[in-house]
Formats: structure tokens, sequence, C-alpha cells
């Protein structure tokens, strides 16, 4: 009889426990305060290879046994990009060259980027005699395939080089030499041998394949087919990556989804989004762009809300390294999406380090930081009330 | 210099004298609670085993398997049935003052089946005895008393199994002994043993990872570094008290040199560890902690995502609400636990910003454990734990139950 009871009461306490499994777990956070996840409707083996993607980046670290450096500047991805968020003083890397725009005369001394880190038993490099250098701090990698379907007759149409419009707000695009093996699309526009170019805090980077090789690379020491050549010796060697891993990295950060705006019902939030282009801040950082045609549906032909232009822009002298990167001169920032914005201190540490070199630590200095092109807007951002401050930083908080 | 302390040594100790050596009649199955009289040192000969008719040796060993549910920031792996470990043991009195035991696990998880242990002891005197093989080195008390059936819980203690590396077993020899008058037990272990490896800061786990060395077998038979890793241990027991022990390990990891040639400078790692072990005598309620300090020499120009220290331990709570013959079995004893852990796989301040280095944990885990009789446990766990990554952005939360099995047979 007393057994009987014990098993039932067991067996009422196992079932109770498997129903209650779930619910005594961590929830699971809103969508809108994640930078990381697939855009919604991907296919079973596009979800495959998003996580495949995935493990790439995140998971998979390198160490000597799997080509890391020996001369690197992290061993993973995900170490500088933590939840494809931006990065902190700790992952920014250090770029070198010269102040015209000539080409990087210093590649033959490890330009253009410095492995500041090295296997043990190794040194590290250090900037060459010469060679004036800037700081990267990491972006954020979401929605990064949205930008890569913007044409460049979009782009084409939001410079203005010589101020016709008369706003104090110029811009241009990067025309740069692209590598070989990427793929260009049919109406891609070319000058003397030059494509206008959109990744990177400079805009040198022509697509998002270009970016992984790269970064592979210079960031890792890791060749690929696209790129064999070692970082470390300075000669071609096997690749040490297959371009299957390079394709679904490349397919993650095509993938990723937007991020998602906060509190837009806020009525502070969506005023400060009217104070935001009152004061011109959308001449750079323009709220609307549309995508072309993709075989993924979920970014085809869309509509999306970046606040970039996607174009380089002179923000005077106080941001001015002495470095230059395809055309973009050592003035000359390519505007940086501002979505995600409010989430950046989830993957920098609780804290904010924004511009290109992370200077800036909080959005108020970062505006602040604006000269040249963008002294006009600093100046009405400044000219407007306390309480309308702070709606337009509640604004950009809720992107 | 070595050769002349263990003749000092030697000579010292056959001073004292008592019976220190474990009996060899223990490794016959008796079903006894020798927590009284035995040290953690002991934890590898306090097992019961089997001895069949009059073959010379004698097996024994557990089993642990479970069921977990855990979620992780809202993301579960769902339902999942592990088999841990089957661990056994063969051990043979080889004659007086002469014993064999060996410790084989087969993880099949890992698709693992490892010599964690198997060594012969010779006894000289209860305080000097010699240890040879491939040895469990005692660094805090967890690696050596490990046994799946021993804990209230499903899983190992995490700052045990992945900063220390347990079960971390080596080469080499050491000299063990044991000394007790009245109430007062004192024990302590030397070995030198192979070591480490650069697998410790060069590893896919991107931290500081010294149970990265496990993952390389040639270290039975050749230590990267060519040093000995010196492993040493002082405990001190009182039957009313518990037991507290001191531990050292240490050594050059990295392979500085190769044909003769210099590859890197000599870099080592150090290792301390405090354990203690309690049961407070009126209210039965038993507490095991331990504590570790780990220091790496890692390169200036090296990544400081692999820290130069970490530090970390648990502490495990039990106390027994019944005890009482409860269908079939007679000494039933039903326990509530609980664990709490942390861990900080780097400790120190990021050169470039001065803000503090994250990548830590802590973990706290109340449980339910159920022990028909003195070998066999049934343990339900809920876990709650905290992580944060390097930069010590929000943490990731983790959650579940595990219910579990673990019986020595
Ligand atoms: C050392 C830290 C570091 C590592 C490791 C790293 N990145 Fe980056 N990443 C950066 C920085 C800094 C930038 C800005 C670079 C620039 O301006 O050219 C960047 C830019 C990017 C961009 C362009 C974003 C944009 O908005 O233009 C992509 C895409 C990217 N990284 C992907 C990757 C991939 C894929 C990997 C792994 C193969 C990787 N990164 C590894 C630091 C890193
Ligand atoms: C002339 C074009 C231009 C205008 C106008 C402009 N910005 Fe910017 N903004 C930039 C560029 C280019 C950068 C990047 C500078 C750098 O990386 O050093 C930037 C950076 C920022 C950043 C830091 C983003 C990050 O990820 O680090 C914020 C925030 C920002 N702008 C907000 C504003 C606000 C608010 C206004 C209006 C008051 C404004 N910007 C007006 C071009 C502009």
């Amino acid at each position: 009889m007393k057994k009987a009871y014990l098993l039932t009461a067991g067996i009422i306490a196992g079932i109770l426990m498997i129903q209650a499994c779930t619910k005594t777990q961590p929830a699971i956070p809103a969508d809108d305060e994640l930078l990381d996840g697939p855009v919604d409707g991907l296919s079973y083996a596009a979800n495959a290879q998003f996580l495949a993607g995935d493990k790439a980046f995140n998971a998979d670290v390198f160490t000597r046994q799997t080509g890391l450096g020996s001369i690197f500047v992290a061993t993973s991805c995900g170490s500088c990009h933590a939840g494809d968020g931006k990065g902190t003083p700790f992952t920014t890397l250090t770029r070198f060259g010269q102040t015209d725009s000539t080409g990087n005369q210093f590649l033959h001394l490890g330009g253009p980027q410095l492995q500041n880190r090295a296997l043990p038993g190794y040194t590290a490099e250090e900037i060459p005699a010469g060679a004036s250098f800037s700081k990267f701090t990491p972006p954020a990698n979401t929605g990064l395939g949205y930008i890569e379907l913007v044409s460049d007759a979009t782009i084409l149409s939001m410079a203005d080089p010589n101020d016709a419009n008369g706003d104090g707000v110029s811009g241009v695009p990067n025309w740069n030499f692209i590598p070989g093996y990427v793929h260009i699309p049919v109406n891609a526009v070319t000058q003397n041998g030059k494509y206008i170019c959109r990744f990177g805090k400079k805009g040198s980077t022509f697509d998002l394949l270009q970016q992984t090789v790269n970064a592979y690379n210079q960031d890792i020491g890791i060749t690929s087919s696209f790129n064999t050549k070692d970082v470390y010796s300075g000669s071609n060697i096997d690749p040490e990556l297959s371009d299957l891993t390079i394709r679904n990295v490349v397919f993650y950060l095509q993938t990723l989804k937007a991020p998602v705006q906060r509190s837009q019902n806020d009525l502070d939030v969506s005023t400060g989004e009217n104070l935001f282009s009152l004061i011109n801040c959308s001449g750079c950082h323009r709220p609307q762009l549309v995508t072309g045609y993709s075989p993924v549906e979920a970014l085809s032909n869309k509509t999306f809300f970046p606040y970039t232009d996607l174009l380089l822009h002179d923000l005077g002298s106080g941001l001015d390294d002495g470095y230059t990167e395809g055309s973009a001169e050592t003035i000359e920032w390519r505007t940086p999406a501002l979505w995600g914005l409010g989430l950046s201190p989830n993957s920098q540490g609780g804290q904010y380090f924004l511009m290109h070199d992370g200077r800036a630590g909080s959005i108020e200095e970062a505006i602040q930081l604006h000269g040249g092109e963008g002294m006009q807007s600093k100046n009405a951002f400044n000219a407007l009330q306390e309480n309308e401050k702070l709606q337009v930083i509640r604004f950009l908080k809720s992107l | 210099m070595k050769c002349k302390c263990f003749v000092t040594g030697l000579l010292l100790i056959s001073f004292f004298s008592t019976q220190a050596q474990i009996d060899p009649a223990l490794l016959k199955r008796i079903p006894k609670d020798s927590a009284g009289v035995t040290m953690n040192m002991d934890a590898i000969y306090s097992r019961p085993a089997l001895q069949v008719a009059k073959l010379p040796v004698s097996v024994g060993g557990y089993v642990e398997a479970n069921w977990q549910h855990l979620g992780t920031d809202g993301v579960s792996e769902g339902h999942q049935f592990q088999f841990r470990r089957l661990t056994l043991f063969v051990a043979s009195a080889i004659s007086k003052r002469i014993k064999f035991l060996s410790e084989i696990e087969f993880e099949p998880a890992e698709k693992e089946i490892t010599v964690e242990f198997a060594a012969v002891d010779m006894e000289f005197n209860p305080l000097l005895n010699l240890r040879t093989g491939m040895i469990v080195n005692p660094i805090g008390a967890f690696n050596q008393n490990h046994d799946g059936p021993k804990w209230e819980f499903t899983d190992r203690p995490i700052a045990s199994e992945q900063m220390l590396p347990a079960t971390w077993s080596t080469a080499g020899f050491g000299l063990y002994g044991k000394y007790y008058k009245k109430n007062w037990m004192y024990g302590y272990e030397f070995y030198l043993t192979g070591g480490f490896d650069n697998s410790i800061i060069e590893n896919s786990h991107n931290k500081t990872f010294l149970p990265a060395a496990k993952e390389n077998p040639g270290r039975f038979e050749e230590s990267a570094s060519g040093e000995p890793l010196v492993t040493g241990k002082i405990a001190v027991k009182n039957l009313k008290l518990g037991e507290i022990g001191l531990s050292y390990m240490g050594g050059v990891y990295n392979k500085f040199k190769e044909d003769g040639l210099p590859l890197d400078k000599k870099r080592r790692v150090d290792i301390v560890a405090i354990d203690l072990n309690t049961t407070v005598a009126h209210t039965r309620t038993t507490v095991i902690a331990e504590w570790s300090k780990v220091f790496v020499d890692v390169p200036e120009n090296y990544s400081q995502q692999f820290g130069n220290k970490q530090h970390g331990g648990f502490m495990d709570i039990i106390q027994p609400v019944l005890k009482r013959k409860v269908l079939a079995w007679e000494n039933a004893v039903l326990n509530i636990a609980c664990r709490l852990e942390y861990v900080d796989w780097n400790t120190g301040k990021f050169k470039e910003t001065a803000g503090n280095i994250a990548d830590e944990l802590w973990s706290v885990m109340p449980a339910i454990s159920f022990r028909p009789n003195s070998q066999t446990v049934l343990r339900l766990n809920y876990r709650y734990q905290q992580q944060k990554d390097l930069l010590g952005n929000p943490a990731s939360k983790t959650a579940g139950f595990s219910f579990g099995l673990s019986s020595y047979f």
C-alpha cells in the first residue's frame, strides 16, 4: 500500500517536473533586445546554412594547430563581434599607411593591418617608422545583407560632392579597386577600373565576401583560397579554411536580421525622431533605404531603416587620423549605421565606445565630435532645448 | 639535490611509525562507512570492491547516468539522456605492503576509454609509501575524490572540472604517508610527474583552460617542458572537527626547447588550493568546500583573452533529513543539499581600458538525494547559473533540472 503511494507520488513528481521544465528556465530575451538571429522566413536549408555560419563565426576559435597567426589580432570573429554587436578597445584593431590616397605604401612592411598579438614564442608587429595609423573599433554586424543589396545608383543619388543643395553636407562614395573573386552585380557602377565600396569605417570594402576573407586573413591570420598570403611569413600558403566555411559565414552575415526598434510609440522617441531630421542628422544618417532583388525573400526589394547613406564625409580635423583607404581621405569617414545603437552597451561591456576608434563614451560625446560637414548639424543639436536634446538621445537609444 | 632530499626524508620518516597504508582488506566488499578513518588522499582505496573467490584481484567500479533539461536564455536542447561514465576499478594486493590499483573510465560521449589511475604502491613505512605509475595529482580534494556516487549532484563542480582539470592524471612518482594520534590524522603527498603543455593557453575554449592539457594523450610518454610538475599536499583531520587540506601543483608548462634549440622562455603554471570538509555533529550537516587559484605565465604580447590568473571553487552543504528503513533498504537516507559555485577564468584588468576582465560564472544548485544504501545515490538537482563573457556583457542565464543515478558496483 505504502509502496503504491510512494510510486504514484514519484511518478506525479516526475511528470510535473518535465511539464515545468521550460517554465523554470530563463525566458528568451525579446527579439528587439538581441542583435543576433536570422531574418524571418528562411527555408530549412537556409536555417542550416545560417547555423553553420553562426558556428564558424562565434564558436570556431583558431589555434596554432588550425592556423592562428602566427601574428594576429584575435582568435575568432565572435571575440571581436560579441553577440554580433560592437566591440571595445580590447578588440580594437590598428591599420597603418600614409596620408595620401596612392594606395597603401606599407604592404611590404606588414600593412595595412597591425597584428599586435603573437603566438607564444613569436614577436608581434609594430607600426613601421614613417607610417600613420588609425584605430578601428569593431562595428555591429547586423542587417548587413540589406546594406549589401543597396544599388550603386541609390548610393550615387545620395551623394552631393559639391554640396549643390547648400546644406553643408556633401558626401562621396569610396571608389576603390576590388579583388578578382568578388561577385560584381550587373548594375554596378565603375569608374577607371574602380568600384563603389561600402563596408568598413572608411567604406573601402566592396562586399561581405571581401570583408570576410580580409577578416580571416588580417584579424586572425587565416588563409583561404581567396587570399592565400600568410600575414606572418608573407608567402602564399595552402588555404587554412574551406571555401564552404567562408560562404557559410557570408550567408550568416547576409541573413542576420536588422535590429528592431524599441519604444516606437513613446512620444519622446517620436519627437526625437522628428528633431533628428529637423537638425539634419538625417542628411548623412539616412533613415530609410531600399534593397534590390535577392533570392532570399526576406531581403528582396525591401525598405529598411539603417540611418546611413553609405557615403564618405569630412567630419573635421578632430577625427583626422592621417590614414587613408581607397579614395577615402584622412578626414573622411563612412557614415555608420545607427540601427542597434541603443543595444551597444550589451556588447561593449555595459558602456559605450562610439565613433571609429571608440573614443566617445556616450551618444552625447559622439555628437560633439562631429565637425566638418557635421558641424551645422551638431550646432543645431546644441541649440536645442535641454529636453529636446534628451528626446533626440531617447530616439537614438530606441534604435 | 632532489636525491638528497629523498634520502633525508627517508631517514627522518623512518623514525615515526604507525600503520598508514590502507588495509588491503578494504578491497573486499565490505559495505562499511569508512568516512571516519580515511582522508581525501585515501579516496582511491576507500571504495567498495569485490573479490571473486580466491582470485588475486578485486574489481569494482561505478556508473553514472542522468536525465537533464537545461535552458540558456530561452533556448533549450530539450530532454537529454546521458550516460556519463562507467568506471572500473581493478585492484590487487601483490604482496604484503605492495598494492596495485587501477581506475579505467569509459565515457561513451567522448568515445573514450581512459586509464585514469594505474599505480603500484609500496609501503616502506606508514609514513613513507612510494607510488609509481599513472597517478591522480592531489590538487584540491575533488581531483582524487571524484567518484560519482560520493556526491549529491549529477554534475562535477565547474571549478574542479573546467578550471582545475579534474580528473587530472599524469605519469610519475610520488611519496605519501599518514600519521595519526588519537583524534588527529596528518597526511602528506608529494609527487613528481609529467606536466601541462601549451594547450592550456592555446586552445579552442578561448580562455586559459588547464583541462585542455588532458586532451593530449602524449603526456604519459613525453612531458612538453621536460621539467617535472611538482604536486604537494598536506592535510590534517580531526575525527570530530573535519579535514582541511592545502595543496600546490606547479611547473614549467611550455615546450621552451626542441632539439636543444630554444623556442621560448620557460613559462610556469602554479596552482594553490585549499579544501575542507566537516560534519556538524549536532545537526549532521556536512559541508564540503574547495577553493583554488591558478597563476599562468602568459606571454606579454599574446592575447589577454587568455588570463594569467584564475580562481574559483565550490561549497556543498548536505543535510540528512530522513534516516530509516525505506521499502527494503535498511539504512536509507534522504538528504537535501545545495551547491554554490563560482569560477573566474580571467582575473585582471584590460590593458586598454583598465576595466575589469569578466569571464566568470556563478551557480546555485539545490538538490534532493536519496541514498538507499551507502553505495547508491539517486539525485534530483535544479541549477541556476549566470555566466559573463570576457567583456562583462549581460550574463547568459542557464537553469534547469537534472535527475540521475550513480552507484558503485
Ligand atoms: C580584431 C577584431 C576583429 C575580428 C577578429 C573580426 N573583426 Fe570584423 N571588424 C572589426 C573591425 C575593427 C571592423 C571595422 C573594419 C573596417 O573598418 O574596415 C570590422 C568590420 C567587419 C564587417 C563590416 C561591418 C560594416 O558595417 O561595414 C564585417 C562584415 C565583419 N567585420 C565580419 C567579420 C568576420 C566574418 C570575422 C571573422 C572572420 C571578423 N569580422 C573578425 C574587428 C574584427
Ligand atoms: C556629415 C554627415 C553627418 C551628419 C550630419 C551627422 N553625422 Fe553622425 N556620424 C557621421 C560619421 C561619418 C560618423 C562616424 C565618425 C567616426 O567613425 O569617427 C558619425 C557617427 C555618429 C555616431 C556614432 C556612431 C557609432 O556607431 O559610433 C552617432 C551616435 C551619430 N553620428 C549621431 C549623429 C547625430 C545625432 C547627428 C545629428 C546631430 C549626426 N550624427 C549628424 C556623419 C554624420
